[in-house]
């Protein structure tokens, strides 16, 4: 049944919902991260709940007019409406007031999550009889989605990923150092504007998968997934794209595998499950490699400190340094070096001394500051260099045993 | 352009504001309606090297972020090489404080010099050979240039704002703004910025430093300025730069011996 997800056979609805999350995901991972890199993801949580008063009074126009209410681009133009309004609301309670961002997040947030459930109240005393499928906005309903639907989204999302395409240069700039920015002209208040509009843009093109409650979760996890990865903005860009449609496609196929299990609420999930994959794997910066990497240090640093020790004739005491050291073959069981301890430690010995050079000349200084007490000189300057230093240190001298 | 100068106050006529590589006219930034930075005039000769110097929350960074329009103010205009400073974006560039950015951001040593090519490179330009090569230049004019490829967050201090110093020199500016670029670097940074900063006089540019090291102002820099919200004297090292004016500029926060060392060694 996965499996017929997967390859996308389960049926006309199934292979539309799941390219429509593809597509969001991608869309809402390319455009979070640099949300995310701004330090401000929680503005669109904001948005998101914002849009809610919008879809309620755009679906009450519609009827009044003698409408469909339930006409998805008018319920999506409301939506990005009333999104944009408490948009606006933030930035003048944060730029007007002493308010912080945090706390008008916080206000704007609630006060419109509220009148727009106020609203879908009304709507269903109104008797219009049609109003169900507003709440599907919560957290996105795909069941009956529709062709026009997927339309939507994906050139909803296509024309989101291209805009960001066009403004990622000054986004970044903006993200990294907005005072720079403004020095040499870039329009940081515009530019911060525009990144929250592509956010609200995928913010509403998403209410019909996976709803405005959890949008929020496909716009921050991707990136913070994708920047365990790269060091580097524009792969940690493409890197949370990618998580984000692959928890797009993995979601809705998952869900379609089995009945009754919601579309969004399980992306969300599987964008989790991708994140904390990454949290415990991620080679540079995942938490697995950390206590590798510290373990190891921590091995270097004891048998370091034992040889220097040895080189100048002191007694090891540390247990753990000695069991590392008769491990190692370069101390017997009474403390005393063997052959292979001796010549490592005079090594050890004479490599602190040629460190002390290097550190203290500035001819060397990209060498120098790869110093950490643990690193062979050998991998920083080639024979040569550490030829010439050894000829101001002078000639090596033994360690006795 | 005349015009719009005349508009904004500046009288046009002004030498002193036409040749200025940057003029100051009245002004006053505050925060929160307690003045940072009051009714501040300040002309900073062409060719010079000029040294912003005050205590502690004097407003020299403030001065700096209004001449450069990321703050304000509430009052007051200001030229950039006589005209208002919107036109002449292109020929300044600025060095912030270190401690205005993030270091864990993700990005690479050549990414941010590359920034200080941003203009030339426009919204869609592609980053070329030449402007890679260009970027490894600044960097190797501020002995970075081992460096290219790495995280910025693995740098030392130091090393930061050689980076920053590398990206605004990418930028091929005339006026060049630094906000304490020697505040808690090493040594080896402090000889390798003063020693461009020297070769960019030079070359013509001028340069102007909020600076803290009192100690060192007489062998960096030829003209100074005094601020303490209000500005207190300005011109040449050896007029501006006296016990007087330095009374004056500290008050009682600079003890006497220390006036009267500095003093001294200004003979």
């Amino acid at each position: 049944m996965l499996w017929d997800a997967l390859t996308l056979q389960l049926g006309y609805n199934a292979t539309l919902v799941a390219i429509g999350a593809t597509l969001l995901g991608f869309a809402a991972g390319v455009t979070g991260t640099f949300l995310f890199l701004r330090k401000r993801a929680l503005v669109s949580d904001a948005i998101s709940h914002a849009t809610l008063p919008g879809v309620c009074i755009a679906f009450m126009v519609m009827v009044a007019l003698g409408g469909d209410g339930r006409n998805l681009p008018g319920l999506l133009a409301g939506s990005a409406l009333s999104a944009w309004v408490g948009l606006l609301c933030i930035n003048g309670l944060t730029r007007r007031t002493r308010l912080a961002e945090d706390a008008a997040i916080g206000a704007v947030l609630s006060v419109f999550f509220g009148f727009g459930v106020v609203l879908l109240t009304v709507i269903q005393t109104m008797g219009v009889g049609r109003q169900a499928g507003l709440e599907g906005f919560l957290l996105g309903s795909t069941a009956g989605m529709l062709f026009a639907d997927a339309l939507i989204i994906a050139v909803g999302g296509a024309a989101t990923v291209l805009l960001v395409m066009i403004l990622r240069r000054p986004m970044l700039m903006v993200a990294f150092d907005a005072e720079y920015a403004a020095a040499t002209g870039v329009p940081v208040h515009r530019v911060d504007l525009a990144m929250m509009g592509l956010v609200m843009a995928v913010t509403v093109i998403g209410l019909k998968i996976v709803g405005l409650i959890l949008i929020v979760a496909l716009l921050i996890i991707p990136p913070v997934t994708a920047r365990f990865w790269s060091d580097r903005a524009d792969r940690v860009v493409l890197l949370s794209g990618i998580a984000g449609g692959l928890a797009g496609y993995l979601g809705a196929a998952v869900s379609a595998s089995a009945p009754n299990l919601p579309t969004g609420p399980i992306i969300v999930l599987i964008s989790f499950a991708l994140f904390a994959l990454s949290l415990l794997l991620a080679p540079a910066r995942g938490v697995l490699a950390a206590v590798l990497r510290h373990r190891r240090f921590q091995r270097r640093v004891h048998v370091r400190q034992g040889l220097l020790a040895l080189a100048q004739g002191q007694e090891v005491y540390e247990p753990y340094t000695r069991r590392l050291l008769r491990r190692a073959g370069l101390m017997r069981a009474d403390g005393v070096a063997t052959e292979a301890g001796r010549a490592r430690a005079a090594k050890a010995l004479r490599d602190e001394r040629r460190w002390g050079l290097v550190r203290a000349d500035q001819t060397h200084e990209a060498a120098a500051a790869q110093y950490d007490g643990l690193r062979d000189i050998e991998t920083v300057l080639t024979r040569d260099q550490i030829d010439e230093i050894d000829r101001r240190i002078g000639p090596p001298h033994e360690v006795r045993a | 352009m005349v015009e719009l100068a005349a508009k904004q106050g500046v009288r046009p006529t002004d030498p002193s504001v036409q040749a200025s590589p940057l003029a100051i006219r009245g002004l006053t930034v505050s925060y929160n309606q307690k003045p940072a930075v009051f009714s501040v005039d300040m002309t900073v000769q062409l060719g010079s090297m000029t040294a912003i110097i005050g205590p502690n929350g004097a407003g020299k960074s403030t001065l700096l972020k209004a001449a450069l329009g990321i703050v304000r103010p509430v009052s007051g205009q200001v030229t950039v090489f006589g005209r208002p400073l919107e036109k002449q974006r292109a020929r300044i560039a600025y060095v912030p404080q270190r401690a205005s950015v993030d270091w864990d951001f993700p990005t690479r040593v050549i990414d941010v010099v590359l920034m200080g090519l941003s203009r030339e490179l426009g919204l869609l330009g592609r980053v070329r050979m030449r402007h890679i090569a260009k970027a490894m230049d600044c960097l190797n004019r501020v002995g970075m240039h081992d460096f290219a490829d790495r995280q910025i967050g693995q740098l030392s201090g130091g090393q930061q704002q050689r980076v920053f110093l590398a990206r605004a020199l990418a930028q091929d500016a005339d006026l060049y703004l630094l906000d304490e670029p020697f505040a808690g670097v090493d040594a080896a940074t402090e000889k390798a910025i003063i020693a461009v900063l020297k070769s960019l006089k030079q070359a013509g540019k001028t340069v102007v430093a909020v600076h803290h090291d009192l100690a060192t102002v007489t062998d960096y820099f030829d003209h100074v300025f005094l601020i303490n919200t209000r500005k207190l004297a300005a011109g040449p090292v050896d007029e501006a730069f006296t016990a007087e004016t330095l009374q004056a500029t500290y008050g009682g926060r600079l003890a006497t011996a220390q006036i009267d060392q500095i003093a001294g060694a200004l003979g």
